[in-house]
């Protein structure tokens, strides 16, 4: 029997085990102490013992991966998975741009905040607001509204008539328009500025700019994320290609690796339904049945266009600003490097524990570095599990 | 399974809901998670095992990062 192994449990890697596991021995790894990825959080228990066939790691990390086995860390073990056909589903993490004061305890992502409450963090008459870019912003201001947060402002970086042009496209999408009118219908009251972003933020309060001018805004919470950004690592360390930043697959979700397969968010930021239908393309083609034909890519498209970044908000961190927040290094001593080899001799930046998963992305952004090449482990290990 | 957990945080008795992320419980006790390296007061900012700021000592064991970890009775929680 096909052995496959799949990494990540959200919409797409599940989807993968649903369809794979009908032929074929499948194990499903994930970092977190529940199947459902990121949207799906804790709500997915029932997934495990709707598919009894499929095998299920929870708080189990893969630190590495080569192109016939995966090495697996979970709190008391590390091991060695082999697979005939491995399929990626790693998801995507929230990009964050550093700006004064992004490191009080009080701001947080948005899709971060949305997790730490789905996770028991009580918001009741906290008042959050919500702000940076995307679709995500208005899911995650409704989730916290829903849970008794006052949302005094969603402010979206992107220029208004971009945001009503894809709002109007959303006409040609009828699932994505009614999961629209829903969001509006939860948000109403609520008021959304477009072409505003967070300038910096002391406690209790944020600075707002917009084009013509600026503000003072009151918060307890600031959650602020400015859209997603794949996660390729383990991709790239099993030698994939990667195209503009995305793992390149091809109709059936093959990379560049004949038996590695990549489905949802590192293929591209489209969304959930695209996470599902590419999950299903992936489990079918790696376990020989027929695939399900491929989804229209426009909308990946059209969010890409809607929520790029303005200038201004890859401008806001100042010299003196953290940007990598393990070893608290400032804009201008990276800024004062040739590259990401002499920041981080010099600096230590992007060596402490998030290995630059979060300034990496950020230098990226404002600095145009492309981010640092990927070496084993892809997230700090133990001793231990790099001898096995 | 119980419908609560009991647990210490920095010395004090919390109890909280089944299902609780130990950074969720630490937040809703009022703590930060940790003291950068120049003395600055982290917490969570990906709540999803990424960027390592909602790390704390759990039974002992330095580093572990609270989001990623459910609280269960009789744990010890500290923040640094
Ligand atoms: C923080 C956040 C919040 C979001 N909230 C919403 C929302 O409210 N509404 C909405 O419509 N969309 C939301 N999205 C977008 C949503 O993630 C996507 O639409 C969809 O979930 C993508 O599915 P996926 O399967 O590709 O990835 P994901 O759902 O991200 O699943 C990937 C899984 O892989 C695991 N993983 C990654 N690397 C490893 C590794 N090395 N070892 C072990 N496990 C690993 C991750 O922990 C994760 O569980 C959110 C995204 C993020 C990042």
């Amino acid at each position: 029997m096909t052995r496959v192994v799949i990494i990540g449990a959200g919409p797409a890697g599940l989807a993968a085990a649903a369809a794979a596991g009908r032929v074929a021995r499948v194990t499903v790894i994930d970092d977190n102490t529940e199947a459902g990825g990121q949207i799906w959080r804790r709500t997915r228990n029932a997934w495990t013992i709707e598919h009894p066939g499929v095998e299920t790691k929870f708080q189990a990390r893969v630190i590495a991966a080569t192109q016939a086995d995966v090495t697996i860390e979970t709190p008391d073990s590390c091991e060695r998975l082999p697979f005939d056909k491995l399929i990626l589903a790693t998801g995507a993490r929230e990009l964050f741009l550093p700006f004064p004061g992004w490191t009080l305890p009080q701001v947080t992502g948005a899709g971060g905040l949305q997790a730490l409450v789905k996770s028991g963090l009580n918001i009741q008459g906290k008042s959050v607001v919500v702000a940076g870019t995307g679709p995500l912003l208005l899911a995650v201001a409704a989730y916290l509204k829903s849970k008794g947060a006052t949302i005094p402002l969603i402010a979206e970086q992107a220029p208004a008539a971009r945001v009503n042009r894809f709002a109007r496209s959303l006409l040609s999408h009828p699932g994505k328009l009614w999961q629209g009118a829903r969001l509006k219908a939860r948000l109403l009251g609520v008021p959304y500025r477009t072409d505003c972003w967070v300038e910096s933020a002391e406690p209790g309060m944020l600075r707002l700019r917009t084009p013509g001018g600026s503000g003072s805004q009151p918060f307890d919470y600031l959650a602020i994320g400015y859209g997603l950004w794949p996660n390729t690592e383990l991709a790239q360390l099993a030698g994939c290609r990667l195209s503009n930043g995305f793992v390149e697959v091809d109709a059936a979700q093959r990379t560049s690796i004949p038996n590695i397969y990549c489905a949802g968010e590192p293929t591209g930021i489209g969304g959930v339904d695209m996470a599902l239908a590419e999950g299903r393309i992936a489990g079918c083609h790696a376990t020989g049945q027929p695939t399900p034909p491929l989804p229209n890519r426009a909308f990946v498209q059209a969010l890409t266009t809607t929520f790029a970044l303005r200038p201004e908000v890859r401008a806001v961190a100042t010299a003196d600003t953290i940007v990598c927040r393990c070893e608290d290094v400032p804009l201008s001593r990276i800024q004062s490097c040739q590259g990401w080899r002499e920041a981080k001799l010099q600096t230590r930046c992007g060596m402490g524990p998030c290995q630059g998963r979060i300034c990496g992305p950020a230098i990226q952004t404002i600095l145009g570095w492309p981010h640092q090449s990927i070496r084993e482990p892809v997230f700090p290990a133990r001793i231990e599990s790099l001898l096995t | 399974m119980p419908q609560t957990a009991d647990v210490r945080i920095n010395g004090k008795e919390f109890t909280v809901a089944e299902g609780t992320s130990v950074a969720a419980a630490v937040l809703n006790a009022g703590y930060s998670m940790r003291t950068s390296i120049h003395g600055e007061p982290r917490a969570a900012l990906c709540g999803m095992g990424i960027c390592y700021e909602c790390r704390v000592t759990i039974d002992g064991c330095q580093h572990r990062k609270s989001c990623q970890v459910l609280c269960a009775t009789g744990m010890e929680i500290e923040t640094t």
